[in-house]
């Protein structure tokens, strides 16, 4: 029996073990603020969960190890007992202590990646609309007016607001090194902040599964330098072609593509789902109204007729 | 329809499953006509209505389904192992990672728990049936024609492809022309009917029908489990059954409840879906709860530790488990406000949880273990499910969420709650119940070997998965590139799956040996265990128990056994048992029509098959039908020809 258990014991501490060593994964590897934030938020709730295993593993070894059967008196008979008070309280209060710390650490940090970056908190945001269809990615600078397909160029040290929306299935925008994820919907627009601090090129990818080519939906987000980014912004503007509404229905339509660049973009004839163009409308009394008289109407003129 | 989009084609493996499928419907006809067996199968199991044979049928039923989603876990692991494979392409992919989530989770999970709470909870409370047995026989064929037809989808028309969730607009008509997702409404609509009356049945057993002098507080902690998970899916399962109805007429009816256009939110199906899929997680992972509260009891020779505790803790896990919901999706966009409520509400259910952990702890302490199979799995479930749980509180951590949000971080947490939760506990169940059903036990060595094959095969399994989600590996893709670094792990995770088929086989080979050569258990009682079900002979009588047993205590066997007294005072009185009956196999197999009818929009044969569903129910209601009454002489013989060696 030894080193079967000796054999389980390290099948689960040294997957833990190298997990500790590698500090390359992306999620540890931020190259921002909000992800930075997350990846302390993440590696401060791992050493207290550590803690948790810990204690119950000390526990757990210690009652295999002295009550089993084989070291025990044959006459031996477990006592009968109903449970302890203090001992009951103390394993709820100490996991509602953690609880505690636990939901305000979260909060906090749920706060803090909400919203522009604290450091960049006076500054007026980027506004980058990234809407996905089958299966890619638009990203469309209003300021600039231009689009591009498949990649992303952000300059760094500023604030980037990324507002979402899809064409189709929902769809989760992720660029691990630079923020969290969030949800594209085809009825409504969703938020990102970030500011990326050190130039470089991430991946980024749509990490909500959305059908057929799905894997394949990742994008590159490169990272400049301001002057870089103004350079690039002029290049595009000078030397690549308008969108226009019959190519962008074109690219909408479910495909794998490579990059493209545009030097207009599709926000002008084809708005995303926010303000008036919401595809619900909580409580906006006054379309529904509109529409019913309209239909009133056109029954009452059939009628006549 | 043309007959080539009819049958699904162009899979090398899907013809090689034809071939099988029909082999094996020519040769199970075949082989009951040679060995004259179709009169003892319709007999004895086509139409009981007995708990006991019910609940073999569900563990049967559930054994081949976790073959079926296990070839198709082994084929997502071959697939992913390296880089770039070509093994599948991303259309079969999808469909077998979205059949392998509603497989696992509906149609074996739940199943084998249903069986299990079969065979066992009338026993428990001292019960000769269950207060329903014809109700059970029905939801037992509901569900296992549910099951069946989301698995000719396989072959027939495709299978569903979005995903077991099934997240709208993804699941609509336009972006999955295919028939899988009206499998997917009609199959889980069938079988979730049945689910929801195994709770009704379930909770008026427990709630009506214990032995005299067994209060609530007195009875075993897998009975209050169940108790528990009836509630749950009494409040829970009509969401489902709501939520498919509205996806069947979103996509075969024309109406935009979750559509992109017309006011249609797609929001709307991931919240009810997850108002009935979170609680649903506990409806599996509670009763396994149960299941090894019992095993630690009895192989640690000690009463459970903090039984009350136990029972507030499963009653806070309950109601918290309708107000977390949310948690699935904080990527959604609602604000910080939102988020954080459900944060707390998730990360809270930690605190009952762990009070179960450290009160099985302490049922260990000053115990007397001994490592059988059964007290095996629930011995490792304690450090591996802690994994899972602890994982789970920093996955409820909204922030965090949404870097390990649909990655492969998250499917680590899920199958490590699942699998030493649920998976575990059924086995466990299974090994420790055997010998009660069958009079023999599942030989100890070859349980032995299994367990460990199963055991360390799902760490080396799931364990690199937490690391490759840190690394920014999303779940549910088909295909990867060399350059992203994820090889090495998939590999090491494909191996871990090999190994878990290894030990799965062991599992079932373990049944036909131990079947033709583990020696017959003649005691009744070969755990030496505390509950009332081991008080009976083993295998057992119809009727379970020849006289009602008198309770006045938690283990009241075990403290009879102690004192040398008898829990079964009186004299032998006629027993009145429930009669057998066809009508809940030809209802299964009218729902069975009617639902792949439905499947295919083909309406006048659905109609024809909902009017034979109504007929056998019209039939049900005017039919008299008073049971029938075992004599005193016949419970007699049969006592005393189970219980001869050693009254």
């Amino acid at each position: 029996m030894k080193p079967k258990w000796l054999l389980f014991s390290l099948s689960i501490a040294v997957p833990l073990l190298l997990a500790g060593c590698d500090q390359s994964l992306l999620v540890f590897d931020p190259k921002g603020p909000q992800a930075k934030t997350l990846s302390d938020t993440i590696i401060f709730s791992i050493m207290m969960m550590v803690g948790i295993l810990v204690v119950v593993y000390a526990l757990y070894t210690f009652m295999l190890v002295k009550y089993r059967a084989s070291k025990l008196d044959k006459d031996y008979e477990p006592p009968h007992e109903e449970g302890s008070k203090w001992l009951e309280i103390t394993w709820t209060v100490i996991p509602v202590i953690i609880v505690i710390v636990l939901s305000v650490v979260t909060v906090r940090t749920t706060i803090d990646v909400e919203n522009v970056p604290e450091a960049y908190a006076n500054e007026k945001p980027l506004v980058i609309y990234a809407s996905s269809s089958n299966w890619k990615w638009h990203f469309s600078y209003p300021e600039e007016g231009i689009e591009t397909v498949n990649y992303v160029n952000i300059p760094e040290d500023r604030p980037i607001e990324f507002r979402l929306y899809s064409y189709g299935p929902i769809t989760s925008f992720w660029v691990p090194q630079l923020a969290g994820q969030k949800y594209a919907m085809s009825d409504m627009v969703t938020t990102i902040h970030l500011a990326a601090e050190t130039p470089g090129s991430y991946i980024g990818k749509n990490s909500n599964f959305s059908g057929k080519d799905f894997a394949h939906m990742e994008f590159e987000t490169l990272v400049m330098t301001a002057k870089e980014y103004d350079e690039w912004v002029q290049d595009v503007k000078e030397t690549a072609p308008a969108l226009s509404e019959t190519e962008f229905n074109e690219l909408i339509e479910p495909s794998v593509l490579g990059r493209k660049t545009f030097s207009s973009t599709h926000l002008e004839f084809n708005p995303p789902p926010e303000g008036d163009n919401a595809g619900h409308h909580h409580g906006s009394e006054n379309h529904h109204s509109e529409d019913a008289s309209t239909t009133d109407e056109h029954m009452h003129h059939e009628d006549m007729k | 329809m043309k007959w080539d989009e009819f049958f699904v084609t162009g899979e090398p493996m899907i013809y090689a499953a034809m071939v099988s499928i029909v082999l094996v419907s020519i040769a199970i006809p075949a082989g009951l006509t040679y060995f004259k067996k179709w009169g003892y199968l319709w007999n004895n199991w086509l139409t009981t209505v007995d708990h006991k044979k019910i609940g073999i049928m569900y563990i049967i039923a559930a054994l081949l389904m976790l073959f079926r989603g296990g070839v198709d876990a082994l084929l997502m692991r071959a697939q992913t192992a390296i880089p770039e494979n070509g093994l599948l392409d991303g259309q079969h992919y999808n469909e077998i990672f979205t059949t392998h989530g509603i497989i696992m989770i509906l149609f074996m999970a739940m199943p084998f728990i249903i069986g299990l709470m079969n065979v066992v909870v009338p026993l428990q409370i001292g019960a000769r049936d269950v207060a329903f047995p014809r109700l059970n026989a029905i939801s037992f064929w509901l569900f296992f024609f549910g099951a069946m037809l989301l698995n000719i989808s396989f072959v027939i028309g495709g299978s569903p492809d979005a995903g077991w969730s099934a997240y709208f607009p993804l699941a609509s008509l336009e972006f999955s022309p295919t028939v899988g997702n009206n499998y997917y409404s009609l199959a889980l609509q069938i079988a979730g009917i049945g689910t929801l009356m195994t709770g009704i049945n379930f909770l008026v057993t427990i709630l009506k029908m214990r032995a005299p002098g067994m209060k609530l507080m007195k009875m075993p902690m897998f009975t209050w489990s169940i108790l528990i998970t009836s509630v749950i899916i009494i409040f829970a399962f009509p969401v489902l059954t709501v939520a498919l109805a509205l996806m069947m007429l979103d996509r075969q009816f024309g109406t935009q409840f979750f559509a992109m256009q017309n006011g249609g939110m797609d929001m709307l199906w991931a919240n009810l879906f997850w108002v009935w899929g979170h609680p649903e997680v506990y409806i599996v992972i509670l009763p396994a709860f149960g299941i090894y509260s019992e095993i630690i009891a009895t192989f640690a020779r000690k009463n459970l530790y903090g039984y009350k505790s136990m029972v507030y803790s499963m009653i806070a896990i309950s109601l918290l488990s309708f107000l977390v919901w949310v948690h699935h999706f904080y990527t959604m966009g609602h604000g910080v406000m939102v988020n954080s409520v459900f944060s707390i509400t998730t990360m809270a259910i930690a605190i009952p949880t762990g009070v179960k952990i450290f009160n099985w702890l302490f049922t260990l302490r000053r115990g007397k273990i001994s490592f059988t199979t059964p007290m095996l799995y629930a011995l490792a479930f304690i450090p591996i499910f802690t994994i899972g749980g602890v994982t789970g509180v920093m996955l409820a951590m909204a922030s965090a969420d949404y870097q390990y949000h649909n990655t492969m971080f998250l499917v680590a947490h899920f199958h490590y709650v699942l699998i030493p939760g649920t998976v575990f506990g059924v086995i466990a169940g299974f090994h420790y119940w055997f010998p009660k059903v069958f009079g023999f036990k599942l030989n100890e060595r070859l349980g032995k070997w299994a367990f460990w094959f199963i055991t360390i095969s799902f760490n080396v399994t799931f364990f690199p998965l937490f690391i490759l989600g840190l690394n920014g590996m999303t779940r549910r893709m088909y295909t990867y590139s060399a350059s992203t670094g994820y090889g090495p792990l998939n590999m090491l995770s494909m191996v871990g799956a090999v190994g878990l088929t290894i030990g799965f086989i062991l599992l079932v080979y373990n049944i036909y040996w131990s079947t033709r050569y583990e020696p017959r258990e003649v005691t009744g009682d070969p755990w030496d265990a505390r509950s009332l079900e081991w008080s009976t002979p083993s295998p057992l009588p119809e009727y379970n128990f020849a006289i009602t047993p008198a309770v006045d205590e938690l283990d009241a066997f075990w403290f009879a056994k102690k004192t040398n007294k008898s829990l079964f005072e009186g004299e032998y009185e006629p027993i009145h048992m429930p009669n057998n009956s066809g009508l809940p196999f030809i209802m299964g197999i009218a729902f069975f029509f009617f639902g792949f009818f439905m499947v295919f929009s083909w309406w006048i044969p659905a109609v024809v098959a909902g009017l034979v569903i109504l007929g056998t129910m019209a039939y049900r209601t005017f039919e008299q039908d008073h049971g029938h009454y075992i004599s005193v002489e016949e419970i007699e013989r049969t006592e005393n020809a189970l219980r001869g060696e050693n009254s």
